[in-house]
């Protein structure tokens, strides 16, 4: 017997931002629940089982915060598991849940991401110095840097292509109500004129520190036909590989080849750049943006800053790269995951809104965590799958 | 000799939560002097509130004052405290019933032996002399003998409502070095750089690991590594944060020494920042020989040898 067809017909998000004293954790988490459930037209009484990721404990200081929040995420009486996969957690959970759908577990099952970040520092979360080692790590901003570098020198990119994604996420971010940043005005110039945090990383082009959460309720065939517009899965992938080994590629991580290669022909597509209508990628630094566009296969090793700077990942190019403003405008970290793929969901059934690309009927939600360890993607699309 | 060397790490934060609206009034309450239950769809009143009732999961918005002394249902004893308990002297933790609510709060009862307590015996609350709205306001519970009334607290300093609090977190681990490790770190202590060699795959990895990352095997052919190498690739940190050890700016680089297949992220200095190249040619430099310890500070930082940069197809695979 193979998977069972499986569909999103609730999607809710919290207002991120800086910090949201207004709430607890709990509280954070029911907004973005409350609000999925009301898309479905459902209460909690009606969902089978809770799926719950966050990114590290260290980062609220709270361990196994799932014990706590049980009974304020109804879990009460049900199955309630919590996923952990660093950065890429939100999308690894999305998939946990859509999982058991799938496989005839349940019928109707409720997931939620969430981060609050204003509760400690991340930065100092990932740079606790260990005994005997050398303290010059400097948050993920100082891991990742290195290895953009060493994107810009193999692909000869022009320096402003980061500056190029920035502006864009952004602008896109303006037709976001829940985005965290709402910068009127940014530019590439503007973006090129910020701080440089962590040389090549400007200021303009990291994600900003989030308080938020996303939550999807994930339902099979017979509840689904409930729904005007249900977002059916066409293929979810998750891959891992080991942080760090001699001669690994960094840039284009072996991992996130192989997830793709293995999404696309689940999905059944060929050609992706050709048959995605719209990409939810996660891009906290402005560089990845080409970089997962050739780790995904939208271009060839080395190609993808010509997207780019050829404007095909804006609203109106070939591939709409982060409608929603991405993880550049919105990061509570747990949650960005999910929120890929529940935006991805949400151009699928023509509910974005304001940042709705016209005519999708298939996109790609994208999520990396850990040092480019963890990766989680699905496609979603307005029809039901026919393989 | 130990095969592992260790050493102490503390990870520490004052972790700032949001209370939300109704633990916010819990703690608000005790702020003010007053215990407040919340009162669920099934009537019972649950001290402290919870935040989203058990059936309905509707936020919790009736609130209800209960008497600050109670029952005692359960209790356990205490004999040795440990640092971040109620008490630093031997004490009950008992599950009290406040009069007016249905479900016992959990909290510590200062009495000098077990033989001082029973279940179903009357307790009150003994407040802290400064209250900020923290389940520490109430300083604990004591005996409540016949005739004996509630104890009314002291004013509050602060009308404010509570809406966060801070919690510190403080976990002192040993942090254990592995095997492999261990031998990196005691070479360095005698001014040498160590790795091993895979024997499946032929890699050699510094520092070295348990078992090869790539094929599993476990590492066990030592090899000195030199103590010069190239830059493959690094950033220029400026940005100050919590708990850094190192003023910005400075470049963390990644440097492949010869003879190894991996790169070790280190400090590069003797060279402007801006003037940092991938490619360039860097030996190590040491600390004095009198401050050198277990460990890869020992290497003070890394400096360029001024011989012409390595060709990019010489690193392009580390990358």
């Amino acid at each position: 017997m193979g998977k069972q067809p499986a569909a999103i017909i609730g999607i809710g998000q919290t207002h991120h931002r800086a910090k949201r004293e207004d709430v607890s954790m709990a509280g954070l988490c029911r907004e973005a629940i409350d609000r999925a459930l009301l898309d479905a037209n459902m209460t909690l009484d009606d969902i089978d089982a809770i799926v719950v990721g966050k990114a590290p404990d260290l980062f609220e200081g709270v361990m196994m915060p799932e014990l706590f929040l049980a009974e304020a995420l109804g879990a009460a009486g049900k199955p309630l598991l919590r996923v952990h996969t660093a950065g890429s957690v939100g999308g690894s959970t999305a998939i946990v849940a859509s999982s058991l759908v799938q496989a005839g577990v349940h019928k109707r099952v409720l997931t939620v991401a969430y981060e609050k970040q204003s509760e400690s520092n991340a930065m100092w979360a990932l740079s606790v110095p260990l005994p005997f080692n050398m303290p010059v790590h400097a948050g993920a901003g100082g891991y990742f840097a290195p290895h953009v570098r060493s994107y810009i020198r193999r692909s000869g990119a022009p320096t402003h292509i980061g500056a190029i994604v920035a502006a864009k996420d952004r602008n896109n971010a303006l037709k976001n109500p829940y985005a965290h940043l709402h910068n009127e005005g940014t530019t590439v110039e503007s973006v090129m004129a910020s701080q440089m945090l962590w040389d090549p990383i400007r200021y303009d082009e990291t994600c900003p520190s989030s308080d938020g959460a996303c939550a999807l309720v994930i339902v099979d065939e017979d509840t689904a036909k409930s729904s005007p517009n249900p977002a059916w899965i066409h293929g979810t992938v998750m891959r891992s590989e080991a942080t760090t080994a001699a001669e690994r590629d960094q840039v284009n991580p072996q991992a996130g080849r192989d997830a793709a290669a293995a999404l696309w022909k689940q999905a059944g597509i060929i050609n992706p750049i050709e048959e995605i209508d719209a990409a939810e990628i996660y891009v906290p630094f402005s560089w990845f943006e080409p970089m997962w566009l050739e780790n995904l296969g939208f271009a060839a090793p080395g190609e993808g800053w010509k997207l780019t700077e050829a404007g095909e990942t804006a609203m109106t190019g070939r591939i709409p790269v982060n409608c929603s403003g991405g993880v550049l405008s919105s990061n509570p970290i747990g949650a960005s995951g999910m929120l890929r793929f529940g935006e991805a969901a949400l151009q699928v059934r023509g509910a974005a809104g304001e940042h709705q690309v016209d005519g999708v009927r298939r996109a790609l939600g994208h999520a990396y965590g850990g040092g480019s360890q963890f990766f989680a993607m699905w496609v979603v699309g307005a029809e039901k799958p026919t393989n | 000799m130990s095969r592992t060397l260790q050493a102490p790490v503390t990870v520490a934060f004052d972790y700032t939560r949001s209370t939300g609206p109704v633990v916010g009034r819990f703690l608000t309450g005790l702020r003010d002097g007053v215990v407040v239950g919340g009162r669920t769809s099934a009537g019972q009143v649950v001290v402290p509130p919870l935040e989203f009732d058990p059936v309905t999961h509707e936020a919790t918005t009736e609130f209800v004052e209960v008497s600050s002394v109670g029952t005692v249902t359960s209790w356990t004893w205490v004999p040795e405290p440990v640092k971040g308990q109620p008490f630093d002297r031997p004490f009950a933790y008992a599950l009290v019933t406040l009069d007016g609510a249905d479900v016992p709060l959990l909290h510590a009862l200062d009495v000098a032996s077990p033989a001082e307590v029973t279940t179903g015996m009357r307790v009150r609350v003994r407040w802290a002399t400064d209250r900020v709205g923290h389940i520490n306001d109430i300083a604990g519970f004591e005996p409540l003998a016949p005739g004996e009334a509630e104890v009314t607290a002291p004013a509050a300093t602060s009308e404010a409502p509570v809406t966060g609090v801070v919690t510190t977190v403080s976990l002192d681990y040993n942090y254990a070095a592995s095997p492999e490790e261990s031998l990196f770190y005691r070479g360095l202590n005698e001014g040498r750089i160590m790795g091993q060699r895979c024997p499946t795959c032929l890699k050699v990895y510094v520092p070295p690991r348990s078992a090869c990352p790539t094929d599993g095997t476990p590492t066990e052919e030592e090899v000195e590594l030199s103590q010069t190498g190239t830059i493959t690739t690094f950033c220029i940190v400026n940005v100050p944060f919590l708990g850094q050890k190192i003023t910005p700016p400075y470049v963390s680089a990644y440097v492949l020494l010869d003879g190894a297949d991996i790169a070790v992220l280190h400090l590069i200095l003797g060279v402007p920042a801006d003037e940092v190249r991938m490619g360039m040619r860097v030996k190590a430099v040491w600390k004095p020989k009198d401050e050198w310890a277990y460990s890869l500070e020992n290497i003070d930082h890394f400096a360029p040898t001024g011989d012409p940069d390595a060709e990019f197809d010489t690193y392009k695979q580390h990358l």
